[in-house]
């Protein structure tokens, strides 16, 4: 094994592991019933924030391409989840909650995937920014489509109408214009939203580490070095945004069958800046920094519910002293000097006057 | 020279010009490239003008010229950067025309970067692997999954990536960033990288800039080592002089987008017209009455 593999595999483990212990240790607290009840609300946000966090980090960190119309393709999937659990309640009487749930979050991905391919085709082709103006006008757009969207369902059809309100009167409404979806049943759980994030784990981490996934990297790092080795960079680009509008479809699915109804402004540009925030703190490219700084910033705002008015000036001033703290050279070269004579005695080495630098 | 010169005339559609700089065991077959009035304009200024080259299979041949002469311009009308506004370049018979840079590299065309590309933030061996794209693959799904597939061609990824790299003795620098390597190692690996599309015309874009002599001496073995085990040829720019003439079979000289000379390095050095193309016009007492006047 190359000592690259070994790092990677490495990296990989640590992922996964902090991820199950996580689980592990919630549930543990969930059945000891020692979880404050805000937190508990809070875990299938957090499990859909991370599955969010990640796949946009397959597009900006990955592919290099800056989308900022994530929480539009969360928005379809929260949709599509929603009409297509009450359908199947409605239409079938499916009762079992579980497999509901799986479906409607496959049916989310498929149409937020749709939506990703619809969108990637004319503007992956282009070189530039493009696909930041876009996508930014796409999350509007979808904002204001479902603003207006009605959707019924009766005699186990689904009844569409666009505009006005135009259903039967039989039909049972699910998705009712400004007022959004209604009536959903909740059936979110923080198991299927646990294995929501180790799929998304795997799809990432396994895709970025195969030739699909280098060479969406080789677009990133040089596109026309990338064309020259015969590298299609539309197809790759393109396999990178469709496989994250895809997964955050599937969150979307799962954060809107998390509460009774789903309106068109929770999925607003902001939401989508957020995810972004989450990435860029958590480090392009790094999948488990996606993962911890999604779950930290989503508790946070909780967390510093005690400073009411002031809590979103606070949550502010944390996120920039991360910032600086994270990438301030001088400071990161400090705790490198802090750090040294450790690291130097772990491998079983006297620190050296110079490495400790403290020589005037 | 004359000996040289190209037979298959009868299939040729526009004259050839006096004669051609194929080596003499790639008279016969039919050459892996050749451009014919080759152009290319940018807003009226012809960066290159009528460029007619022709080159043998297993040829090694330079292309210099004064800065500005158009030689990475001409780089880019063969890898298909840029589309030319007039004439047209034929890869083993074929017409690039319309082609995009990924179908030139398909075909088999390979290039170096004058301004280094690599990938930088990934590592020796997986920018190399970027050159097997091509060569070994696999699909998304495999990946993903890591069917049996994926860890076969994986591995053979690795072994045809290794091998490669000890072209120049790299192994060791494998899991290195691309980025953080020497600037004559990031020359090399871009070589490496190159050959890895499995090229049938491999275009060097001033290998040895930034290199001591020595290095430069060694480069020159690499390069026709690379030559006679791949049987490819290879089209170089190169401003370093005793590159150029210690290796290259033939020499097209360029300036302000146009061909000046062409032959053999004896030639061309010897030829009046590059000489004052690289050195300026010697002034003799006819011609510096007739500068007076313009």
């Amino acid at each position: 094994m190359t000592k690259t593999k070994r790092k990677r595999l490495i990296y990989n483990l640590i992922t996964f592991s902090v991820v199950i212990a996580a689980y592990l240790i919630l549930q543990h607290m969930i059945d000891a019933k020692t979880i404050t009840r805000s937190l508990k609300g809070q875990l299938v946000p957090i499990c859909a924030w991370i599955v969010m966090a990640v796949s946009l980090n397959l597009v900006i960190g990955f592919s290099g391409e800056l989308s900022l119309g994530h929480a539009g393709f969360m928005s379809v999937g929260a949709y599509t989840g929603a009409v297509v659990s009450g359908w199947l309640l409605n239409a079938f009487q499916m009762e079992n909650t579980v497999l509901r749930l799986v479906l409607a979050i496959v049916a989310g991905g498929i149409l937020a995937g749709i939506a990703g391919v619809v969108i990637g085709i004319p503007v992956l082709r282009l070189r530039g920014d493009y696909l930041a103006i876009v996508t930014l006008a796409f999350g509007e757009i979808i904002r204001n489509l479902v603003n207006v969207l009605y959707i019924g369902t009766s005699e186990g059809h689904l009844n569409f109408s666009f505009l006005h309100k135009n259903l039967p009167e039989s039909a049972v409404i699910l998705v009712d214009g400004a007022k959004g979806a209604v009536k959903i049943k909740p059936i979110s759980t923080f198991t299927v939203g646990f294995v929501l994030i180790l799929i998304t784990l795997i799809i990432v981490l396994n895709l970025v580490n195969s030739r699909a996934g280098r060479a969406i990297q080789a677009t990133r790092d040089n596109r026309i070095a990338a064309e020259s080795m015969g590298v299609s960079v539309t197809k790759y680009k393109m396999m990178a945004f469709v496989t994250a509008a895809v997964l955050a479809g599937m969150a979307g699915a799962l954060y809107g069958l998390n509460s009774s109804t789903v309106v068109p402004t929770q999925f607003t540009f902001n939401q989508s800046i957020n995810v972004l925030v989450f990435v860029v703190l958590g480090g392009l490219g790094n999948v488990l920094g996606s993962v911890i700084s999604a779950a930290f910033l989503t508790v946070l705002p909780e967390v510093l519910r005690e400073f009411a008015d002031y809590r979103m000036l606070v949550y502010a001033i944390v996120l920039i002293l991360v910032m600086i703290f994270t990438n301030n050279p001088a400071i990161r070269s400090l705790v490198n000097r802090l750090i040294s004579p450790v690291k130097a005695l772990l491998r079983g080495r006297q620190p050296s006057a110079l490495q400790g630098g403290d020589k005037a | 020279m004359s000996e040289v010169r190209r037979h298959r005339s009868d299939t040729r559609m526009v004259p050839v010009p006096s004669y051609s700089i194929v080596p003499e065991r790639d008279v016969n077959a039919i050459p892996v490239l050749e451009t014919r009035h080759l152009g290319i304009e940018f807003g009226g200024l012809k960066a290159v003008d009528d460029f007619n080259l022709t080159i043998g299979p297993t040829e090694i041949a330079g292309l210099i010229g004064p800065n500005g002469a158009g030689k990475t311009t001409v780089f880019n009308l063969l890898t298909k950067v840029y589309e030319p506004t007039s004439g047209a370049v034929l890869f083993r018979g074929k017409d690039l025309h319309g082609m995009s840079i990924v179908q030139a590299s398909r075909l088999g065309i390979a290039r170096t970067f004058q301004n280094i590309r690599l990938f930088d933030r990934m590592t020796v061996e997986e920018n190399v692997r970027i050159g097997l794209h091509n060569q070994i693959r696999y699909d998304m799904f495999s990946g993903i999954l890591r069917l049996p597939r994926y860890w076969g061609q994986e591995k053979k990824q690795h072994e045809k990536a290794m091998e490669l790299l000890s072209i120049f003795g790299m192994q060791d620098l494998a899991d290195e960033t691309a980025g953080s390597l020497p600037y004559g190692v990031q020359r090399r690996l871009e070589i490496v990288r190159a050959l890895a599309t499995d090229p049938k015309l491999l275009l060097l874009d001033e290998p040895a800039a930034g290199m001591n002599p020595r290095e430069t001496e060694e480069l020159m073995e690499n390069i026709a080592g690379i030559r006679d085990r791949f049987q490819i040829a290879i089209l170089l720019i190169e401003h370093d002089m005793s590159l150029v003439m210690g290796v290259c079979e033939g020499i097209c000289v360029l300036n302000f987008g146009r061909v000046i000379a062409k032959g053999t390095a004896d030639e061309i050095q010897a030829n009046p017209d590059v000489i004052e193309a690289y050195l300026g016009k010697k002034r003799t007492e006819q011609n510096g009455r007739e500068e007076e006047k313009a």
